[in-house]
């Protein structure tokens, strides 16, 4: 059993989001679940699985530098009843492997949990090939797959006890890097497809994902001083999307913002956009991404900078809407 | 437990096969029916289903099945009415094969009870899966074989040599690779397309121990389905023809996919009852 602390959150915030899943949730799911099989392609020693593989060595695999053969096996074993978490960088296996997720996860519905790790552009100055800016798209428009994207360490924790849980394929993103910021010091509810707001304020809402839900609530703290309170959501699933939440907001709120590390096409904003063309609302959207280009090298925060993502950048944004 | 069948039921088997899957292709009219890569392992299958494969459609989730899939799931005929001979599939159901609505469409759907293990239709898919699930059955101690049938155009899919080069490395003798090897790709000879010559070689060379037969000889097939490798996969390359058993579809890549007139159709079943 998890011991959830402020001590242990501290610890895993330092691991970031990739070390906490492999290095601390999934020994901890294996330990509980004999049924439970971990696959990676080559990148084991990155990843932090080291510990699970000495640990739990029959029930973990690396297939070398192929990802569509990994998600192939995956789906085998996950036929035959396993639980099967399979992983590598998320930009390789959301589209290397994304016929073989298609037919036997969106298809054949076989569980298998797909983690993308260094989702977003975390991966900094290794370039464009290493930056994950499409997954969350390519992965929602496939049906009966959950997408999640949780926004700090715990809540890292907490989505992989959640989907181990559950026999419907997922596809989680993990972003940040090590140290990666607290959005939450203490434990709290975690439920699959339940939006979670973090601060309720009114006629402004931000609608972050990832580690961006970080920025959001530094944005929020910030514009307080400026007698602005807008809402904070923390939107981890984008699939199935918190629809209820949306038209809650959608009756105090005449501006909504969603914040991403991923195109500003078909990821968050494009979901919230889908869902409001429903509601026949006048909330206006903005969607903060990517723009449909891929960004200029630096490391982490910079790439944030330049497109516009930091807090700093989305509060000036967020002012100049408002004037 | 079934009844296995011998060489002499085998091949009757095959013949009726063969006879149905003409009707079935026939009723299905202008939207036609793959004739030539079902008929080119109709013995293949005949001999897995009738004879080798431990399956029973009175358990058909049995954990210990042996397991089949189709790779080149458009040979779905040659499935549908193996499937049907050994009672998995019956024959109202069998004609309702292409029709609107039906659960037997032009690649087979995942229907456990109806003895299909995975939804097929893209190629170069279900090698990796093969590979899971016979790791699955040795990582649990379990007896059972899987069987995955491929084409030899299908090999052009590089997905099938990363899952081959894992069945290797991770000691998979339980599972079975056939190559229902016809010479024929959709656009013409795969010696032309893209050839895949030297296959038991390329076979060897990742590792696997590799048989060579006719696929068309059901005596062969026996033997060689019952001799087993001790640490590595078995791999037999099955020398067909696309469109076997029917004069005009023979090695002719048209019939990869195609309708029958009437006239055809008559022809095709004479010829299929005469042999």
């Amino acid at each position: 059993m998890i011991e959830i602390t402020p001590r242990t959150i501290r610890t895993w915030s330092m691991l970031g989001q990739r070390g906490t899943a492999f290095a601390i949730a999934l020994p901890e799911i294996a330990a509980e679940q004999k049924e439970v099989m971990v696959l990676t392609a080559d990148l084991s020693l990155l990843s932090g699985l080291e510990k699970f593989k000495q640990t739990y060595p029959e029930q973990f695999l690396d297939v070398g530098i192929a990802e569509q053969n990994m998600i192939g096996i995956a789906a085998g074993l996950a036929k035959e009843g396993n639980c099967v978490f399979a992983t590598t960088y998320a930009t390789f296996i959301s589209m290397r492997s994304y016929e073989q997720i298609r037919n036997n996860l969106g298809v054949m519905g076989f569980n298998v949990k797909v983690i993308g790790s260094a989702a977003g552009v975390s991966m900094g100055t290794s370039g464009n090939c290493h930056h994950s800016i499409e997954d969350l798209a390519l992965m929602r428009v496939i049906p009966n797959i959950q997408v999640i994207s949780p926004a700090d360490a715990l809540e890292t924790v907490k989505v992989m006890q959640a989907i181990s849980k559950t026999n419907i394929p997922a596809y989680v993103r993990l972003t940040g890097n090590l140290n990666c910021p607290m959005v939450y010091k203490e434990d709290y509810d975690f439920q699959i497809g339940k939006g979670i707001v973090l601060n309720q304020g009114r006629d402004i809402a931000i609608i972050a994902i990832g580690t961006l839900v970080a920025e959001a609530v530094k944005v929020a703290e910030s514009l307080k001083g400026q007698g602005i309170n807008p809402t904070v959501v923390n939107m981890h699933t984008i699939k199935p999307l918190d629809e209820k939440l949306i038209k809650e907001l959608t009756r105090e709120h005449s501006i909504i913002y969603t914040l991403e590390e991923h195109s500003v096409i078909g990821g968050l904003g494009g979901a919230v956009a889908e869902c409001l063309s429903g509601l026949g609302t006048s909330t206006k959207l903005i969607r903060m991404g990517f723009p449909d280009k891929y960004s200029v090298l630096g490391d982490y925060e910079y790439i944030l900078k330049q497109n516009k993502l930091d807090a700093g950048s989305v509060k000036e944004a967020i002012l100049e809407g408002v004037k | 437990m079934k009844q296995k069948r011998d060489k002499i039921e085998i091949d009757a088997m095959a013949k009726r096969m063969r006879l149905k899957a003409l009707d079935m292709a026939f009723r299905s009219g202008k939207k036609g029916a793959h004739l030539g890569p079902a008929f080119s392992c109709m013995e293949i299958m005949a001999t897995l289903y009738g004879n080798i494969m431990n399956i029973d459609p009175e358990n058909p989730k049995d954990v210990n099945r042996d397991r089949f899939v189709s790779s080149k799931a458009h040979s779905v005929l040659t499935q549908y009415t193996a499937l049907n001979e050994i009672g998995f599939i019956s024959e109202e159901e069998l004609d309702t094969f292409q029709e609107n609505g039906t659960k037997f469409g032009g690649h087979p759907i995942i229907d456990l009870e109806h003895g299909m293990e995975y939804t097929g239709g893209s190629l170069g898919m279900a090698l990796s899966v093969g590979v899971g699930m016979a790791l699955d059955a040795k990582l649990k101690g379990r007896k059972n074989k899987v069987y995955i049938l491929v084409g030899d155009g299908e090999l052009d899919e590089g997905s099938n040599w990363e899952a081959i080069m894992s069945a290797a490395q991770f000691k998979l003798n339980n599972l079975v690779i056939i190559v229902d090897k016809n010479g024929l790709q959709y656009d013409g000879p795969t010696s032309e397309i893209m050839n895949i010559d030297n296959l038991q070689n390329k076979f060897d060379a990742f590792n696997c121990k590799t048989s060579v037969v006719d696929g068309h000889n059901t005596a062969e097939l026996l033997d060689v389905f019952n001799r087993f490798t001790k640490d590595c996969p078995h791999v037999i390359i099955a020398r067909t023809i696309k469109g076997k058993g029917v004069s005009f579809m023979e090695n002719i890549r048209e019939w990869h996919h195609s309708s029958l007139s009437q006239r055809q159709y008559e022809q095709a079943v004479e010829e299929v009852r005469g042999e």
